[in-house]
Parts: structure tokens; C-alpha cells; sequence
């Protein structure tokens, strides 16, 4: 089961390490540039749609809803949930579900963010909420 | 300035293999390079541009020296590495030289061996621990795709198994085709769930192999022996989830590269009669029909239905060869293959049974990386002469 999958350790580097020290407090972070108001994900230090370098780490609700899903059933890790959660503050991320009947995934269903341990910083996942 | 009749492909080659483990890689490559010089009727040492991908050991000037190109006369090289479309972006890549006359006889390979043993993993971009973790794989990425596009648009798997019921009609005619059979909907539908909601038979072939194409100026062409085939349009893209903004994986930068390759050559997608598009999977061919233009975003699943793809049945003959869903798809790329069976329905070399009559004017249409992550695109619009 998921629970027992072991996941790589981030790499992290100079750009992303606040997103990983924050995960090691149960933080799910996003950044947002201040100069056009746009929030992304993975964090980039330069905002990708307007290009000012004026972005913060903004703390997520670690919120939203399944927009799409493709259960793995070949992987000789056992099977496995592969998807994008729209977040309720905008950007759509990757991820997988855990700790859940994966047979029961809908587009639409609302789910949370749970952190999974690894040898580094734990990683982002969601379930249902 | 256009690219507009500026360059035609002389000469093809295809590797009858699908099972090489008796063959290096580099090996492949120059076993294609040959076919295509001795199709082309030139001597590789009037080769003066060469162009590759990911797939050739240890890139471009490894390749240049190993398959003993001319190095004084080899005056253009491009080793552009988009996935299975590569090969599409490097025709347009080899016009775009030619007209410029930065060279005059360019030569693109494609060769390797994904059946025989495990493919060097893909280098990592910069989102790399925001992704790695979660298993993208081919399989499961365009599973995501196809899942939104049934619940936007109601397409069906159903509808989605007509395409290979296509592919595997053309198959059963290519003595070299790894699936021969031809195979039914329910057969499709029968096949175990590999990543919902694709199927195996949703899914294409690993094959080995490869192919070759020799590209070069009007006037070369015109003093060699083959039918004349010409590059009309061509168009490249790229789409990614560039920061999770607007997130939307029904539809793939087709939508750009496509228009971009219909414009130059002045033609619309009525105007097709032969398509070659990319089948890694059959979402993958639903979603390029729409984003190319061959019918409206949505309607996909009912135009490929009741064997509208078929040759010499439906409206838009595709893949004759069977494409990847049943030939081949050498070293997971399949775009080298999409123009050579799109030469050969243009010059009338295809096989009897599925060579569409009075055949002018074709697309070849590709993809590269994982649709439902990030990926590029491109597409080739080739007219006979």
C-alpha cells in the first residue's frame, strides 16, 4: 500500500529549500508574485506569467478538488494514483492519492494535503477531504 | 519567408525489425542511414547536414564520426531533442537550412532498442522533485488526459477503441507489423485496464528499430529517380502546466503547431487525404484530430467512430502502415515513422490494400514527452509533386 512506498528524498536547492523546511512543519506552500497578484506551483523565484521577481511564499490551505486521475494498475510497486488538484487558491498541481479506496477517485471530489515521510523533507500528497 | 516547397524528402528507410538484440544502437542508425541514402540514390559523402535526437549515442558529433559522414563537406548539424516528434521538428529544422542554404542533402536517424533492454532514464528539468515522486509515466499521463476528456466532453472508451480497430485493419497488410490481427471494440474493451481508463490495446507496441529520411533542394530532388515529395508547412509547439494556471489537458500544442503548418502551406484540413498521427495511445490521436482541425474540440470520439480512419471505408485514412497501436514504435518514438508512411502513400508505395487513391496532399503529425505533463508538438504537411 502507499503507507509502506518508499519516495525519493527531494534534491531541494537555493530556490525551492523554503517549500522543503516548511514541509517539515506540515506547511504546503505556494508562491505568489505581488506585482500581477498570480499564485503558481512548483515555486519559482521569477513569476512565470508576468516576470517580476517580486514573488512570496504564501501558506496553502492545502485545499482543493480532483481534476483529473489515472489509477496506475501496472507498476510493479503495486498500484497507484496518479493526478492534478486544483487548489482553491488557483494552481493546479501533481500529485498522487494515498490513504484511500483509489477505486472511488471522482473528478471533482474535494481533497486536502497530507505530507509522506522520506530519507529528506517530506513530500506533498492528497486525500479525501 | 517561408519554408513553402523549399525542401523535399528524397529518400526514406524503415527498419523491418521490431526485435534487434542481436544489434547495437549506433548500428541501427547506420543500418537506417544506408536504406535512406540507397533510397535517395545519393552517395552518403554528398551528405552535408545531419540531424539527430536523444535516441543516437552520444548525440550528433559521436554519430557524425561513427557513421563516417564527410566532415569536409558536413556543414550542418541539429540535434534538437523533443521525444517521439523530434524527427518532425527536424524535417522543418533541415527546410528551414536548406533555404537558407546552410546545406543541401540532410540526413535524419532514428534508431534503438526499448524491447531489448531498458532506455536511459529522461534528464530531469527543474521540476523535478515537485514530480518525480508521483510515477508520471507514459501510461498514466495520457490516462489523465483521456479521463478529463471524457468527463468534458463524454467521449468514450468505446469511441477511443475504434482508432485501434483502425490501425489494426492497415496492420494486417504490413508483412513487417508486430500486431497482424485485426481486433474488434469489444476486443479492445476486453484488453486489461493498464491505467484508467486506457487499456493494453489502448496502448501502442515497444518495439525496436528505427528509421531514416534524406531531405534535400528542389533541384537534387528533381535529378534523383524517386516520385517528388515536398515539405508545404510546418509548425512546432511546446505546452506544459506553466505553473498550474488554467490547467487544461484536453487539448495538446497541436493547437499551435498545427494552424502554424496549415497556414504556410495555404491549405485547410478538408484539403487532407492521407494523415499520419501520433498513436502512442489512442487518446493521443483523438486529442491531435480535434486540436489539428479535422473536426471540432470534443467531437473526436464521433468522428473516429464506425471506421472513419479506415483506408478505403472512412473519411480520413490514417496510419496505413498500423502506426504504432499495431507496427512499430521504435525506441517510443514514433514520429520518424509518421513521415515515412506518409511518403509512401504519397509517392504510391503503399501497400495496395490501403494506398488512398489520387493522394496529394498529407499530414504528419507528432508528439514528444507526456501530454499530460509537458510535451511538444509538431506537424508536417507534404505534398506530392
Amino acid at each position: 500500500m502507499s503507507e509502506a512506498k518508499k519516495y525519493p528524498a527531494p534534491v531541494t536547492n537555493p530556490e525551492t529549500a523554503a517549500f522543503w523546511d516548511a514541509a517539515k512543519q506540515g506547511k504546503f506552500m505556494i508562491k505568489r508574485c505581488t506585482a500581477c497578484g498570480e499564485a503558481h506551483y512548483f515555486p519559482r523565484s521569477i513569476c512565470p506569467f508576468c516576470y517580476s521577481d517580486k514573488t512570496v511564499w504564501e501558506e496553502a490551505s492545502g485545499e482543493g478538488t480532483i481534476y483529473t486521475y489515472s489509477l496506475m494498475r501496472k507498476s510493479p510497486t503495486g498500484p497507484y494514483a496518479i493526478g492534478y488538484v486544483t487548489l482553491k487558491e488557483g494552481p493546479s498541481v501533481q500529485t498522487n492519492f494515498v490513504d484511500c479506496d483509489l477505486e472511488q477517485l471522482k473528478i471533482g471530489q474535494k481533497v486536502k494535503v497530507v505530507f509522506k515521510p522520506t530519507d529528506g523533507a517530506p513530500l506533498p500528497f492528497f486525500t479525501p477531504a | 519567408m517561408t519554408i513553402k516547397g523549399k525542401a523535399y524528402i528524397a529518400g526514406i528507410y524503415e527498419h523491418p525489425t521490431r526485435h534487434a538484440p542481436d544489434k547495437s544502437t549506433a548500428q541501427l542508425h547506420a543500418e537506417v542511414a544506408k536504406g535512406a541514402i540507397e533510397d535517395a540514390g545519393i552517395s552518403k559523402d554528398d551528405i552535408d547536414g545531419y540531424f539527430c535526437a536523444g535516441d543516437a549515442p552520444g548525440g550528433a558529433w559521436p554519430m557524425v564520426d561513427y557513421l563516417g559522414l564527410n566532415t569536409k563537406k558536413l556543414r550542418h548539424v541539429d540535434s534538437t531533442e523533443t521525444g517521439g516528434c523530434s524527427y518532425i521538428i527536424h524535417l522543418g529544422h533541415a527546410a528551414e537550412a536548406i533555404a537558407a542554404g546552410k546545406c543541401s542533402i540532410a540526413l535524419i536517424t532514428l534508431a534503438g532498442k526499448p524491447r531489448t533492454g531498458a532506455m536511459p532514464p529522461r534528464a530531469q528539468g527543474a521540476e523535478a522533485d515537485f514530480e518525480t515522486a508521483y510515477g508520471a509515466t507514459t501510461h498514466n499521463a495520457y490516462g489523465m488526459c483521456a479521463m478529463r476528456h471524457m468527463h468534458d466532453y463524454g467521449t468514450t472508451s468505446e469511441q477511443l477503441a475504434w482508432i485501434k480497430v483502425a490501425a489494426s485493419h492497415h496492420a494486417q497488410y504490413n508483412p513487417h507489423a508486430m500486431l497482424k490481427d485485426v481486433v474488434t471494440v469489444e476486443d479492445v474493451l476486453n484488453s486489461p485496464m493498464i491505467s484508467d481508463p486506457l487499456h493494453r490495446m489502448d496502448c501502442c507496441v515497444v518495439s525496436d528499430g528505427g528509421g531514416a529520411m534524406i531531405v534535400t533542394t528542389p533541384e537534387i530532388a528533381k535529378s534523383l529517380k524517386k516520385p517528388l515529395v515536398r515539405l508545404i508547412g510546418h509548425g512546432e509547439a511546446m505546452k506544459g502546466p506553466r505553473g498550474g494556471k488554467d490547467l487544461d489537458l484536453t487539448y495538446s500544442a497541436g493547437v499551435w503547431s498545427g494552424p502554424r503548418a496549415f497556414e504556410e502551406a495555404g491549405i485547410t484540413p478538408k484539403d487532407i487525404k492521407y494523415a499520419s498521427i501520433y498513436d502512442s495511445f489512442t487518446i493521443t490521436v483523438l486529442m491531435q484530430l480535434e486540436d489539428l482541425g479535422f473536426c471540432k474540440k470534443g467531437e473526436g470520439g464521433k468522428f473516429v467512430a464506425d471506421g472513419n480512419l479506415i483506408s478505403g471505408v472512412g473519411k480520413l485514412p490514417f496510419n496505413t502502415d498500423g502506426g504504432g497501436l499495431c507496427s512499430n514504435h521504435p525506441v517510443n518514438r514514433g514520429g520518424m515513422t509518421k513521415i515515412l508512411e506518409a511518403v509512401r502513400q504519397l509517392r504510391g508505395e503503399a501497400h495496395p490494400k490501403v494506398q488512398v487513391k489520387n493522394c496529394d496532399l498529407a499530414i504528419a503529425h507528432g508528439t514528444g514527452g507526456l501530454l499530460g505533463v509537458r510535451h511538444a508538438a509538431s506537424t508536417a504537411i507534404l505534398e506530392r509533386v
